[in-house]
């Protein structure tokens, strides 16, 4: 780089740029605030539903499956599950049918042993994400 | 070594390599789980065996960004550290926390270990790469903190050069960007939001000032280019960093519940993002081609070049790849994400780590500049064979992410998840494949620190070329 661009200008940018921009996202995030209770499916968080958030993450779900494409990639995605199993009962009944020892050569779900309050909770947690509004993703039924 | 003080740094580098050879093997019994779904079923299941992976990887780096700092502030602050007896106490504090924590991942079920840490007190267990029990997350800032007040002591103490300050600020961000860590709202949207304050902001943000900081160090000392040139180059590409990386953060807001301006935002920033580190490999190559003297290490100029060059593939190119909106509705949370976060990780983080081992470790064992001709050459090999690996994981990971995009997503007739990842089983085979590669690269890596060791050359008093 010339002479003419010293140190000091290149470190005025640095910090001009880095505190400029701070503020800009600042500026986002709490018009991202004003925005959500429009799309957040807030009202759907009721007791259940955060019990269920928290079983979700008690038992590491994230670390096989994504929630609105996040998390690993090697089970399905869950945050249209809700939908793609036509309701609670069909999530209940695939986490309760895993088998304990798995399924020879194949990929299975472990067996968690939930109880039935706790089958409900995890199902409205899932049911309360479906209803959130993540602008038409995923593309199709299949996550 | 000019200052007594760097020593410290020795203990954190062999704890990183060592975590390092851990993550690797967990990687590869991942790699297998994909293929052979029931391996090691129900004893150690995918999610546990990614965790470790996971957290393996972030520990061990930040072993590595602490011993870089430890190695690299007192020369530029010109002094002792301010309190050695402090850092060897918090590298004892984090490795055995750090040690019990994987071991809770793998000998208690994860429920059980939220139980065991009363993870309900202040619930911020069981989210992508912040799993760790609450208590790990306070010790960790603990550590932090002690760490930061160690370095910012010494460097206020001592000569300010752009190097140490800027390494300062990125450590700085990385402590400051945790404490979200701890924030996790039951609204899944905001949880998720502010997620990204620590995943991205760390990765694309501050950690990324760690990597210039470190980077320009190892050229100052082995090309003797003017500090001047060299700083502003820093300034110019942690300017341009932070200019596109925090509004970049976007990219992750698409599909979240965040507004959709977000899509604007996130791919006209993120798409800029590659930037800074193509002019961290122009930076890089420039450098070498004025080198002012031909430094005996070798090696440690490789893997500065390495990572230059693989950081802008891996996050730069990889990254851009899926970045725009348009193209993330349909690759979002596929296998093309995977192949993204190997190499950027590896040629952003592992690489820089590997870099400033390479160069620090020699002094660190008594050495005057560089290792003997037969462990350099060794470890010349196993960087050829991790980079090449990783390149091929990266490309098997894409073939797959390309296919299962078009079989699941694009296609008239969308299948199935699992359907899908029947159907390109064979590129997970020849990714696991190219995983055993990366594993007799990093034995190759591990082997190089025994090898010739008593070589004439590696003891001899070097000349004028070493007194860096």
């Amino acid at each position: 780089m010339s002479q003419a661009f010293t140190k000091a200008m290149a470190r005025n940018i640095f910090y001009g740029g880095s505190v400029f921009f701070i503020l800009l996202f600042l500026a986002l995030t709490f018009d991202t605030h004003n925005a959500w209770p429009q799309r957040d499916n807030h009202e759907a968080i009721t007791e259940k539903v955060s019990e269920g958030k928290r079983l979700w993450e008690e038992n590491n779900c994230i670390g096989c499956h994504t929630l609105l494409g996040e998390g690993a990639y090697f089970a399905p995605e869950l945050g249209n599950v809700f939908k793609r199993y036509g309701g609670k009962d069909g999530i209940k009944a695939f986490i309760m049918s895993r088998p304990k020892e798995g399924v020879p050569g194949r990929r299975s779900m472990p067996q968690f042993n939930f109880s039935d309050a706790e089958l409900d909770a995890i199902a409205e947690f899932l049911e309360y994400v479906s209803g959130m509004n993540t602008a038409n993703w995923p593309p199709n039924i299949q996550g | 070594m000019q200052y007594q003080s760097q020593a410290v740094a020795k203990p954190y580098f062999i704890a990183a390599i060592g975590l390092f050879v851990g993550q690797i093997l967990f990687g590869l019994i991942l790699g297998l789980q994909y293929v052979i779904g029931d391996f090691m079923f129900p004893e150690i299941p995918f999610n546990v065996a990614r965790m470790v992976h996971t957290n393996l990887l972030i520990v061990w780096l930040l072993f590595g960004f602490m011993g870089a700092a430890y190695y690299l502030v007192p020369e530029e602050a010109e002094r002792e550290l301010f309190s050695p007896g402090l850092a060897i106490l918090m590298f004892w504090i984090f490795l055995v926390a750090g040690a019990l924590t994987i071991l809770g991942y793998l000998l208690v079920p994860y429920s059980g270990l939220a139980e065991l840490t009363q993870n309900s007190v202040l619930p911020t267990m069981g989210r992508e790469f912040l799993e760790q029990p609450t208590i790990t997350k306070l010790g960790i800032v603990v550590v932090a903190l002690a760490f930061l007040f160690n370095i910012g002591m010494t460097i206020l103490k001592g000569r300010k050069t752009a190097v140490s300050l800027v390494l300062l600020i990125g450590l700085l961000g990385l402590a400051v960007m945790f404490l979200f860590s701890f924030y996790n709202p039951d609204n899944l949207a905001k949880d998720k939001y502010y997620w990204w304050w620590v995943v991205h902001l760390w990765v694309e943000g501050v950690w990324e000032l760690i990597l210039g900081s470190i980077l320009a160090f190892v050229l100052i000392k082995t090309t003797g280019v003017d500090r001047e040139v060299i700083e502003k180059w820093l300034y110019v590409i942690i300017a341009m960093t932070l200019i596109t990386g925090i509004i970049g953060t976007g990219h992750h807001y698409y599909w979240i519940g965040a507004p959709e301006y977000w899509q604007w935002w996130g791919s006209i920033f993120s798409a800029l993002e590659p930037i800074p580190f193509f002019m961290m490999t122009v930076f890089a190559f420039n450098m070498v081609n004025r080198r002012r003297r031909n430094h005996p290490n070798k090696a440690a100029v490789l893997w500065a070049m390495g990572t230059a060059v693989m950081a802008f593939l891996g996050a730069g190119v990889w990254g851009f790849l899926h970045t725009l909106a348009p193209i993330n509705y349909y690759t979002h949370g596929t296998q093309i994400t995977a192949a993204h976060g190997h190499m950027a990780f590896y040629g952003a983080y592992v690489m820089i780590v590997l870099t400033m081992i390479s160069y620090a470790m020699p002094m660190l064992r008594g050495r005057t500049a560089a290792p003997s001709n037969r462990s350099q050459v060794v470890e010349m090999w196993s960087f050829w064979l991790m980079t090449v690996s990783i390149v091929f994981i990266t490309l098997f990971l894409t073939g797959a992410g390309i296919l299962q995009v078009y079989l699941q997503r694009y296609s008239g007739d969308p299948l199935p998840f699992m359907v899908v990842q029947d159907k390109i089983a064979m590129f997970y085979w020849m990714r696991e494949v190219a995983g055993a590669v990366f594993m007799v690269g990093l034995i190759a890596y591990v082997a190089s620190f025994f090898v010739g060791s008593r070589d004439p050359e590696a003891t001899a008093v070097a000349g004028d070329s070493a007194a860096a």
